[in-house]
């Protein structure tokens, strides 16, 4: 126990509150409180001695609504709390490389905190549409299906869209070990935000960089599943700060892998709930769009700047169900999203990527004649449209048998399957250059009658196709 | 404003801030939020307080902060130097504040929408003495290399032209005297209009002639008519966006406004890097010279998502005003929606369906009320139109929803988007059967009239064709297509023909990224009257296999995308034709010459 009014003179210069109103929940409210700002930092020490952190959600004269961080157990209303002045900051400089945070930008690797830097909001600022480069660099991951038919672009956001149980980790690990802009040897880091995140999820990820050597280049922000849940909201944005930094005051290649976004929705929805929003489509609040635009719209390039963001979201489909809000409004703000599917996982096929649902907006201006090959829209239109015929001769077969199928028919679904086992499939560890990528496209579009690849000029099919290249 | 109007905050929830302290404060009234003065619009008031919807963050404002009123209704500028223009919702053009600020936008910035220091040159078109009225254009100035300007008399104001001046202007000067029975009143260049009231016109003419695009499913099927309004609503990934974009940059519109409402910075990035390098064929330059482009992106502040979609139709009806036909893309119109949402809950409304306020469908009636095709007031004598296509974003891609439900109350075109058809990579993923367009029957005149008589009954058979095509092949999922009868194979295969010949179109370079009508039409008569001769044989015992078979079936679902365009087409035709009566020849059949196949 501690003795408050000694600690208040002790550790809180100026003016300082004694006493909530009410602690509800996560939310605290204080009366008599003059000249709170919104969305300001408060600190508040219990009679238990232990500081914590909350933020202003609401003000007006004489009250203040207050969003305790951290946890809440052991509070009394009889409480010091203390209005900082200031929105939440952190401090960047090129110490943040090589560390490890939670969610309240605490060192958690038993090295001091960062104290040189500025001080920089981590709400951020929105960029400047018109400041925007628009991405054009094709980023090789390794990965067939993603580089072949829905390529990463450098300053892009692409989410995965996936289930509990699925390899997701796996995809986002190899492809943040892979992932390279071919012919360039500029700076890059990888900033990872874990949200919500199991501890072994956390550890398999710092692992798997300890054993590319890559440490150095990795920030992480960590909020543990066991961690309170009001702190991923401040998860995704710390990192974000720090990858801006590093992206545009250091002119670096950042990569941002968050996971899991649902995790962070779903601390939305509690806090949203805990303030008597008027809840949205299943009790997401109605601004949520607006709120993960804010999050997503930071990665990007900017004019006059060496560095990029590249987003690499996670989230996991609550019930598998793409149509739930959280998919549904991640899809409307990113460019693009790659989809796994159980059916395929459960297959053995790995990285599980279910292909027509899949999609990346950027992809166009990223590849073609002297990007990628001159061939790789067309094949990817091609195995698109070859791949949908062949999935919807799968449904049919089901039905009326595969002998019942016109020839035709049987074409594609042989196509479908041989693309699923040769193409989609790969190993954990195994590296594909484009070139080996769309080789292997065509390999198995050549399973087709050639007059099939009508998405494919002729002169493209005798320059590629495997039947011509032979001699 | 004599002495300064000024009150004090209560208190802030998101954008929406409670103060007091100013009695005679108005509805609409524009205020500037706290020290940093945010902009902000005035949304309710009562005795003792009022309610403030801010257009910027309002992180870190206090209660007790001053608010200042302006003792204007939030307005647009209109003048020379909108056109080329990227702006903010609430009218900031983006690249000076990129000068002033950065990369990142600051709030509390303060910019003209127009630029005060640049110099046009105004030719006048009435003398001294002339008598003039609200409309009347005065002069002219050339805004960019395809926009003559017309500088037009303000509302409410007329009488006898005093002084008229020709030369070098900025915006601010003088440029016309009028006398009129209260007094004397200077006329610059800038006008400003309350962007939440119509501009008024003479009188609203009906829609005749076709908004073209150069993309067959909406031109042939469903297209839009100038001073009409449609709506392309579907889930994400379907192809919004990108079809829109097509609109701005291949339609032939005089003037296309873009907005960017609460979507994707990089969108925005795409259209800047692509407009400037994309040229007009008519006039040979960029059709840069002839947009405006308003991006409030996602990221950027909830409430001037709301004000951002007014800004955009007031300037449109300034430009239609003027005698322009001016195509309004709002992109997307569900954003403005969440934004009129968010608003209202925090002001503590009444939520109807699914959280949005009872005022939504007026709200959606009233914008796309604001399209159409005018005479405006004045002389000379001028026509425009605002042709307004907006952009649906239902949650989950489900039309069952109420921005969808109550946007297609008021437009006439709807394309709707397929995921299915967008799984596949048809593009653009235009359903053919849930699409409609209530202008189809009245534009048909203009295609009789200007490209071929007999258009209307080839698009009729083709859509009966699709229609009929996607019954048989439910019927084919359950037995089989070889177990089908020939004519129904025959007309599977026409109806493929048709979806991957006619219907999509993904071309982003060559010669299809805009199908002129004249080959749109020559496409579908290939298309048809192949079907109706093979049918001919069909119905005469010549074996469907035959048909499927020929090699010239690919070569009509490829000719769209050959070099040699029209020809090509015709060409293909010609053999086609010949091809199906050596097989007539050969099984002893006379075909009948079809009125269609001539």
């Amino acid at each position: 126990m501690v003795e408050l009014a000694r600690e208040a003179v002790k550790r809180y210069p100026g003016k300082v509150y004694r006493g909530a109103k009410e602690i509800r929940g996560s939310l605290m409210i204080v009366d008599g409180v003059e000249d709170a700002g919104y969305d300001e930092v408060v600190r508040i020490l219990g009679k238990d001695g232990k500081e914590r952190f909350g933020r202003v959600l609401e003000t007006s004269e004489g009250h203040a609504v207050v969003q305790i961080l951290g946890d809440r157990e052991g509070l009394e209303t009889d409480t010091l709390v203390k209005f900082t002045g200031t929105t939440f900051k952190i401090r960047v400089s090129e110490d943040v490389l090589g560390r490890m945070f939670n969610g309240r930008f605490e060192p958690i690797d038993g090295l001091p905190p960062v104290v040189a830097g500025e001080e920089r909001e981590i709400s951020g600022e929105p960029m400047n549409p018109v400041a925007r480069v628009y991405p054009y660099q094709f980023i090789q991951t390794g990965i067939s299906v993603i580089d072949g038919m829905f390529s990463l672009i450098r300053g892009q956001k692409l989410p995965i869209f996936s289930v509990s149980g699925l390899p997701h980790n796996r995809v986002a690990a190899q492809l943040a070990r892979q992932a390279t802009v071919r012919g360039e040897g500029e700076s890059f880091a990888v900033v990872f935000a874990g949200i919500g995140l199991r501890n072994t999820e956390a550890e398999f990820f710092i692992e798997q960089f300890r054993e590319t050597g890559a440490l150095e280049r990795l920030v992480a922000i960590l909020n543990l599943a066991n961690d309170p849940a009001v702190e991923r909201l401040m998860t995704p944005r710390i990192a974000l700060t720090v990858a801006e930094y590093l992206a545009f005051d250091l002119g670096m290649h950042v990569l941002v892998i968050m996971s899991d976004m649902t995790n962070y929705c779903e601390a939305l929805r509690e806090i949203s709930t805990a303030r008597g929003e008027i809840p949205g489509r299943l009790g997401y609040p109605g601004y949520m769009y607006s709120d993960l635009a804010t999050i997503y719209e930071r990665a990007g390039i900017v004019k006059g700047k060496n560095g990029s963001i590249t987003l690499f979201p996670i989230l996991t489909m609550p019930g598998g169900d793409l149509r739930h809000p959280i998919p549904d409004l991640t899809g409307y703000i990113t460019e693009g999203q790659i989809f796994l599917s159980r059916e395929l996982s459960a297959q053995g096929i790995y990285p599980p990527v279910n292909v027509l649902p899949s999609l990346s907006r950027l992809m166009k201006s990223g590849i073609g004649k002297g990007k990628t090959r001159e061939d790789h829209r067309y094949v990817a239109d091609q195995l698109y449209d070859a791949y949908s015929r062949g999935v919807k001769a799968r449904d049919l077969a089901r039905i009326i048998g595969e002998v019942g199928l016109s020839k035709r028919m049987r074409n594609f679904l042989k196509f479908a399957e041989e693309f699923e086992r040769k193409f989609v499939n790969q190993g954990f560890y195994e590296n594909r250059s484009i070139e080996e990528t769309l080789d292997l496209a065509w390999q198995v579009l050549s399973i087709l009658p050639e007059e099939e690849l009508v998405r494919i000029p002729k002169r493209l099919i005798e320059k590629y196709h495997p039947k011509y290249r032979r001699g | 404003m004599s002495s300064e109007r000024v009150g004090s905050i209560i208190s802030i929830s998101g954008p929406v801030v409670s103060a007091k302290g100013i009695p005679d404060i108005k509805i609409g009234e524009v205020v500037y939020v706290g020290e940093e003065r945010l902009l902000g619009e005035v949304v309710r008031v009562a005795r003792d307080h009022f309610v403030v919807q801010v257009y910027e963050d309002t992180g870190g404002v206090r209660p007790e902060e001053p608010v200042y009123a302006s003792g204007k209704l939030l307005v647009a500028e209109l003048g020379p130097g909108l056109m080329s223009s990227v702006f903010d919702g609430v009218q900031r053009p983006l690249n000076v504040i990129l000068e002033k600020t950065g990369p990142f936008i600051r709030r509390g910035v303060k910019v003209n929408a127009l630029p005060r220091d640049k110099k046009w040159e105004f030719k006048p078109t009435v003398k001294v003495g002339d008598k003039v009225s609200p409309g009347d254009v005065i002069g002219t100035v050339q805004e960019t290399s395809m926009i003559e300007h017309r500088i037009m008399v303000p509302p409410g104001i007329s009488g006898v032209v005093k002084e008229i001046h020709e030369g070098n202007f900025t915006v601010e000067d003088t440029v016309a005297v009028i006398e009129t029975a209260s007094g004397q009143v200077e006329l610059n260049m800038i006008q400003e209009w309350p962007v939440r009231r119509p501009r008024p016109f003479a009188e609203r003419l009906t829609s005749e002639v076709p908004l073209i695009i150069g993309q067959r499913v909406i031109d042939t099927f469903f297209p839009v008519a100038k001073g009409g309004a449609a709506a392309i609503p579907g889930g994400f990934g379907t192809g919004k966006t990108v079809t829109l974009h097509k609109v701005a940059m291949y339609s032939d519109s005089q003037v296309v406004i873009y907005i960017g409402c609460g979507e994707r910075g990089n969108e925005i990035a795409e259209m800047l890097k692509e407009f400037p390098e994309l040229i007009d064929p008519k006039s040979g330059k960029s059709i840069m010279e002839r947009s405006i482009i308003i991006a409030n992106t996602s990221n950027m502040p909830v409430s001037a998502r709301e004000a951002s979609i007014y800004m955009g139709i007031t300037m449109a009806e300034y430009y239609r005003d003027q005698g322009y036909h001016v195509t309004l893309i709002a992109d997307s119109t569900s954003r403005w929606a969440e934004a009129l949402r968010e608003i209202s809950g925090r002001l503590g409304e009444m939520p109807v369906e699914r959280g949005y306020p009872a005022y939504l469908p007026d709200r959606i009636a009233e914008f796309y009320e604001r399209g159409g095709r005018v005479r405006a007031l004045g002389s000379p004598e001028r026509e425009g139109s605002v042709t307004v296509l907006g952009a649906v974003s239902p949650p989950g891609g489900d039309f069952n929803e109420p921005v969808t439900i109550h946007t297609l109350r008021f437009v006439g075109t709807m394309w709707a988007l397929d995921p299915e058809l967008a799984y596949r990579r048809h593009f653009p993923a235009i359903n053919w059967l849930r699409s409609f367009s209530q202008y189809a029957e009245i534009v048909e005149r203009w295609w009789v009239k200007n490209v071929a008589e007999d258009f209307p009954r080839y698009r009729a058979k083709a859509l009966r064709l699709l229609t009929v095509s996607s019954e048989i092949e439910a019927i084919a999922s359950v037995v089989g297509e070889s177990a089908l009868p020939d004519d129904q194979r025959l007309i599977l295969l026409a109806a493929e023909i048709l979806k991957e010949g006619f219907l999509r179109q993904t071309a982003l370079t060559g010669v299809d990224v805009f199908c002129p009508p004249l080959k749109q039409y020559w496409l579908l008569k290939l298309m048809i009257d192949f079907f109706d001769r093979a049918y001919d044989l069909i119905t005469r015992r010549v074996s469907v296999e035959e048909i499927v078979n020929l090699p010239e079936v690919y070569e009509m679902m490829r000719v769209k995308e050959d070099e040699r365009d029209l020809d090509a087409v015709k060409e293909l035709y010609q053999r086609v034709m010949a091809k199906l009566d050596s097989i007539a020849k050969r099984h002893g059949v006379v075909l009948e010459q079809t009125p269609m196949s001539g």
